[in-house]
């Protein structure tokens, strides 16, 4: 056991000592490795901060209801006590014209255009909510067209269009940022692969040297196995590195901008977990270019005298 | 230590290096191969260290049947002998240290830095290079290049070692230099295999002699001679 940890250290700090060596050529390489690993992970965090903004809003599918004109305060107040009375319905609210026209006022700020009219134009309406297992597209479909059918109702609106729209977005950003991520996955085991099929043939002589002396395979491949998981660790790192700064500097600006659309929006910082695991996918992605890349080279270098 | 029993070692080429070759070595010899470049002296070596494995009949060395033994026993196998190379094969950018350590680290048997440290100095006086061990190959004469070399062989106590023309960029004072260290080692029961054209030493020692043309071994009247040879020595 001592043994095996004795080795094993020998060969971390053998191929720690290489790295350090060439420590312009090292950082090139840990700065590739770094940034192919920080693009998807920088998407996919933004992917996640637009959809956890939006997850309140996609659960409260409302539907609106408008009456034709000509109805009667009494008769919405009647309307919007029936309906509450359906299954799948989680409740009403009436807004009457007056009320309408009042939070209009405030909002607009065009309430001296609307003191010009004279009368209000706006109709009682209903803010009917969905039970929360009542919002599949079919049983919203079904209670739209029940509403519809009444004659009072001069219009019946599902407000979960555009969340279904901005859902489907999403899920294509999705699909293209874990395409991009395997791809640049891919993009850092060919890197680290072939980073460590040059370092072999480099260390030619000194491979020949190990085998003739009686080295296994084992022993001739450790130090480059520990080259590959040192490159992708400390490009793991580092990406968080570049992860973090990146949010650092632009969290100010988009809570600004979404601040001046009146929303709390901000990026998501990742935590301990996602650290760890962008560190150990680099240190996975490591030791598996620098395993293939022995697999292939190491076996073929046989000493000859 | 040693049986070749009708070897035969034919390349892919065609080229049959070695034809039918019988011999034994017992421990604790030290015997000398020679004969002309191209002979088959270095295909001998070859077949000891498992670099080749012979084409027709049987190579035991060190109790181990050389063509039936499993790639993944051979790192094992090359442990129990010493190599020395013409061209000592010392890694240009490691010390004289790291260089003799390298065998000790490859066996991977647990030896602590310090035990490691030990026999690399014990290895390192034995070539009278112990002083040098901080230095880089290149600082060093061709002469004590090849002691280096030697020291490396020794390091992990083989009971064999053969050397593939250990004197063969030498001048003669020097090879008689290296020749002797081997000498020493195969006086404490070390057995010793080498290839070399150096027929003066060879002569004057009047040590075994294996001799190899075009691929055929034969033991020359110096061979036959052998025993009476060392009562006349002594």
């Amino acid at each position: 056991m001592i043994g095996w940890a004795t080795r094993h250290v020998q060969s971390a700090l053998f191929a720690a000592g290489r790295l350090a060596r060439t420590p312009l050529a090292t950082a090139f390489t840990v700065l590739v490795i770094a940034i192919a690993l920080t693009l998807p992970t920088a998407l996919g965090l933004a992917i996640i901060s637009v959809r956890q903004a939006t997850g309140d809003f996609a659960s409260a599918v409302d539907v609106s209801v408008y009456f034709k004109q000509d109805v009667s305060l009494d008769k919405a107040r009647q309307l919007a006590s029936s309906l509450r009375q359906r299954s799948g319905v989680a409740s009403v609210k009436l807004v009457s014209a007056d009320e309408a026209l009042q939070a209009f006022r405030d909002r607009s700020g065009f309430g001296a255009a609307l003191d010009e009219l004279g009368e209000n134009p706006l109709p009682h309406a209903l803010d009917v909510r969905p039970a929360p297992d009542a919002t599949d597209p079919d049983r919203m479909e079904s209670l739209r067209r029940y509403i519809a059918a009444w004659p009072e109702v001069e219009l019946v609106q599902l407000d979960n269009d555009w969340v279904r729209r901005l859902n489907a977005i999403l899920d294509l950003l999705r699909g293209v940022v874990t395409g991009a991520a395997v791809l640049l996955g891919a993009g850092v085991l060919a890197i680290i692969g072939n980073t460590v099929r040059l370092e072999i043939f480099n260390r030619r002589a000194e491979i020949e040297v190990a085998k003739l002396v009686g080295g296994s395979n084992a022993f001739v491949r450790r130090p480059f196995l520990y080259t590959g998981l040192f490159y992708g660790l400390v490009g793991g790192v580092l990406a968080t590195l570049l992860v973090l700064l990146g949010l650092a500097l632009l969290n100010g600006p988009v809570t600004r901008l979404a601040g001046s659309y009146g929303s709390s929006f901000r990026l998501l910082t990742p935590g301990w977990r996602e650290a760890a695991g962008l560190v150990a996918a680099g240190a996975l992605l490591g030791l598996l270019g620098a395993g293939l890349a022995a697999a292939r080279h190491l076996a073929r270098i046989e000493p000859r005298t | 230590m040693i049986r070749f029993d009708r070897a035969s070692k034919r390349y892919p080429n065609g080229r049959e290096a070695l034809s039918a070759a019988s011999f034994e070595i017992g421990a604790g010899e030290m015997v000398f191969l020679t004969g002309r470049s191209g002979a088959g002296k270095s295909t001998i070596l070859k077949l000891i260290s498992l670099l080749e494995r012979p084409s027709r009949g049987l190579v035991m060395v060190n109790g181990h049947n050389t063509a039936a033994l499993a790639a993944r026993r051979i790192p094992a196998f090359r442990r129990e002998l010493g190599v020395v190379f013409q061209d000592h094969r010392l890694l240009p950018d490691h010390s004289i240290f790291d260089n003799v350590a390298l065998p000790l680290h490859a066996a991977e048997t647990g030896l602590t830095l310090k035990e490691i440290d030990k026999r690399v100095r014990a290895a390192l006086d034995q070539v009278g290079l112990l002083d040098r061990a901080r230095s880089l190959p290149l600082e060093l004469s061709v002469g004590e290049q090849q002691r280096v070399g030697i020291a490396r062989a020794v390091v992990v106590k083989p009971k064999l070692i053969i050397a593939d023309e250990p004197t063969g960029n030498l001048d003669p004072a020097l090879s008689l230099e290296v020749m002797s260290v081997f000498r020493r080692f195969n006086e404490v029961g070390v057995t010793v295999v080498i290839a070399t054209h150096d027929l003066d030493i060879v002569h004057t020692w009047k040590l075994r002699e294996i001799q190899v043309t075009d691929g055929k071994v034969s033991e020359s009247g110096a061979a036959a001679l052998e025993l009476p040879a060392i009562e006349a020595q002594r």
